[in-house]
């Protein structure tokens, strides 16, 4: 059987053109955008070297402050969420009742839009009538309550902690999945042995459950960093100066102010640091076809 | 020792449900909200709604949010990208799978490599302009196609491995077309993965903000998405609306996800763990 022509190479053309079209040849065509002056008022294109790259990475913009605010988000997000994904998925593989029900409940949130989440936690947060506030004083921790989104202090761990709560539910779902493919005998073993739960979550569980943290991590990774719907509906980058931005609503904001030339230029720093991470993603995602 | 085990048993069964009410308040807070009248939900709080319910408030959203003309733009674009990138993906995964030349290997890797990849959306408006299909629905369509692509190919690649290569090779000496074989006789093959593929797709689509947000500046042309995110900023103190609005945006991703929860959990947990 001669395989190129029982399986023809045009069969790939379809999603080859459509995803290089749409989707690498942006990416590309913005790095060369991003050395010149484009914006929506003027019509012609002048060569401007690395100035928009200067503007991007200068101390006394706010752009550094964006790209530091990005990092924090994906940072504090991906641990919290792994850590607490891991809590979860270890209390769910135990013997509950509802198991199942609980799995779909915890789950869910991250099957909705992040949009909507953002949106229904603008009131939550609201500090006057807010759910959350509304509940500290009635159980008499007035204290605690604050103005969650309205002040710079607050607003960014707000922002950070309602992203958690929307999407530990899915890591949740991938550790679990991890968890009960490690084979029964090593738990046996060490029930024979007599060893504790802890020890057993510390030994077994953990260890040979890295290689799953490691793909939820760079999935989280890869989220955060492309965070955008969560911050617009909740604080738009607010409150105060930069407060809340991030790159994606950075971004936004310089295209609608018309300013392309430096969007592009911060869509292509995140563009070329995202391939370089999805390079090892791909190792790490196809490793395992590999061992089918 | 049996009294330690049953405080354990209690304490991890209070501890599941106390995470879980914490996942359904904000849904529940939704729900409730959307049937009182706007006095009662300003405050936004977990009352039961009083009698009679405010069945007007969706009456109300539909024809002041413009919700049919969105929900049928949703649609369309979700079923129109679903079905396309269904087809694109299984073409393309499948060759890439059954043929593993070098050049293919690399086709492969290229196209995954998306999964990681942002969109440089200012780019992207000038390349869309250039083929008129910027404020259009065709456009919406093929680019979430194309955003939704890496990820199905990468799907639809592990499975077709799975499916035996005997059949094609029975098929092709009984004189089929490389055409008919894909489609008589692997594409019927592939519907697990092919589930998987449209319920994810399906609910990527529907939920998808940013696109639409640069690409539409027509309202008649909106998604849900957009359109309730513009009702919240019009109708911002009548909370039961916007409650209403929600529920109906969320309803059709509810709904696909307790129908489709299998093929999710399968579709997102696949290359995260072995097997």
């Amino acid at each position: 059987m001669n395989k190129s022509k029982t399986y023809p190479l045009y069969f790939t053309f379809g999603a080859l053109l459509l995803y290089t079209i749409l989707f690498v040849l942006p990416g590309i065509f913005g790095i060369g955008y991003s050395f010149t002056d484009w914006s929506a008022y003027s019509d012609k294109l002048n060569f401007v070297g690395l100035a928009n790259f200067k503007t991007i990475f200068s101390a006394d913009e706010n752009y550094f402050k964006i790209l530091t605010n990005t990092l924090a988000f994906t940072l504090v997000t991906t641990v919290l969420k792994n850590a607490l994904g891991l809590l979860m998925a270890v209390l769910l593989t135990k013997h509950i009742k509802l198991l199942n029900f609980h799995r779909g409940v915890m789950f869910m949130p991250s099957v909705l839009s992040t949009l909507i989440i953002g949106m229904i936690f603008t009131s939550i947060l609201d500090p006057s009538i807010g759910l959350l506030n509304t509940f500290l004083n009635s159980i008499g921790l007035g204290a605690l309550a604050k103005p969650w989104l309205t002040t710079s202090e607050f607003a960014f761990g707000s922002v950070m902690a309602v992203d958690i709560w929307k999407g530990v539910g899915y890591i949740m779902t991938i550790l679990i999945a991890g968890i009960l493919s490690i084979s029964p005998t090593y738990y046996e073993a060490a029930n024979i042995d007599g060893a504790n739960s802890f020890q057993v979550f510390r030994k077994i569980t953990f260890p040979l459950l890295l290689p799953t943290l490691a793909t939820t991590t760079v999935l989280n990774v890869i989220y955060g960093l492309k965070i955008f719907d969560m911050v617009y509906a909740m604080t738009n980058g607010g409150p105060g100066k930069a407060t809340t931005e991030v790159l994606y609503t950075a971004v936004f904001k310089m295209f609608s102010t018309g300013q392309y030339a430096v969007g592009t230029a911060l869509s292509s720093v995140m563009f070329l640091f995202m391939v370089i991470i999805g390079y090892f993603m791909i190792r790490v995602m196809t490793r395992n076809e590999v061992i089918e | 020792m049996n009294a330690k085990k049953l405080v354990t048993k209690i304490a991890v069964n209070l501890l599941a449900w106390i995470i879980s009410i914490i996942s359904l308040i904000p849904l529940l807070l939704i729900f409730l909200n959307s049937f009182k009248d706007s006095a009662h939900a300003s405050d936004m709080n977990l009352k039961l709604p009083t009698l009679p319910l405010a069945w007007d408030n969706f009456a109300n959203v539909i024809s002041k949010g413009k919700l049919i003309t969105s929900f049928f733009n949703s649609a369309i674009y979700s079923l129109g990208s679903v079905a396309l990138c269904a087809i694109l993906a299984a073409a393309c995964a499948y060759v890439l799978s059954r043929n593993n030349t070098k050049l293919n290997k690399a086709i492969y890797m290229y196209i995954v490599l998306g999964i990681a990849m942002p969109i440089n959306y200012v780019a992207l408006l000038k390349i869309m302009s250039f083929f008129h299909l910027i404020n259009s629905r065709p456009g919406i369509i093929l680019l979430y196609t194309a955003v939704q692509l890496p990820f199905s190919v990468f799907l639809m690649h592990g499975f077709v491995a799975k499916i035996p290569v005997d059949l094609d090779e029975a098929a092709t000496l009984d004189g089929c077309s490389p055409v008919q074989l894909f489609f008589s006789i692997v594409f019927p093959l592939l519907k697990p993965a092919l589930a998987t593929v449209i319920v994810l797709t399906f609910l990527n689509t529907w939920n998808e903000f940013v696109s639409p947000l640069y690409l539409l500046s027509n309202s008649d042309k909106w998604p849900m998405t957009l359109s309730v995110y513009n009702f919240f900023g019009m109708y911002q103190t009548n909370w039961n609306l916007i409650c209403a609005d929600i529920l109906l945006t969320s309803f059709p991703v509810i709904l696909v996800y307790l129908l489709g929860q299998k093929y999710i959990v399968s579709g997102m947990t696949s290359g995260a763990v072995k097997g």
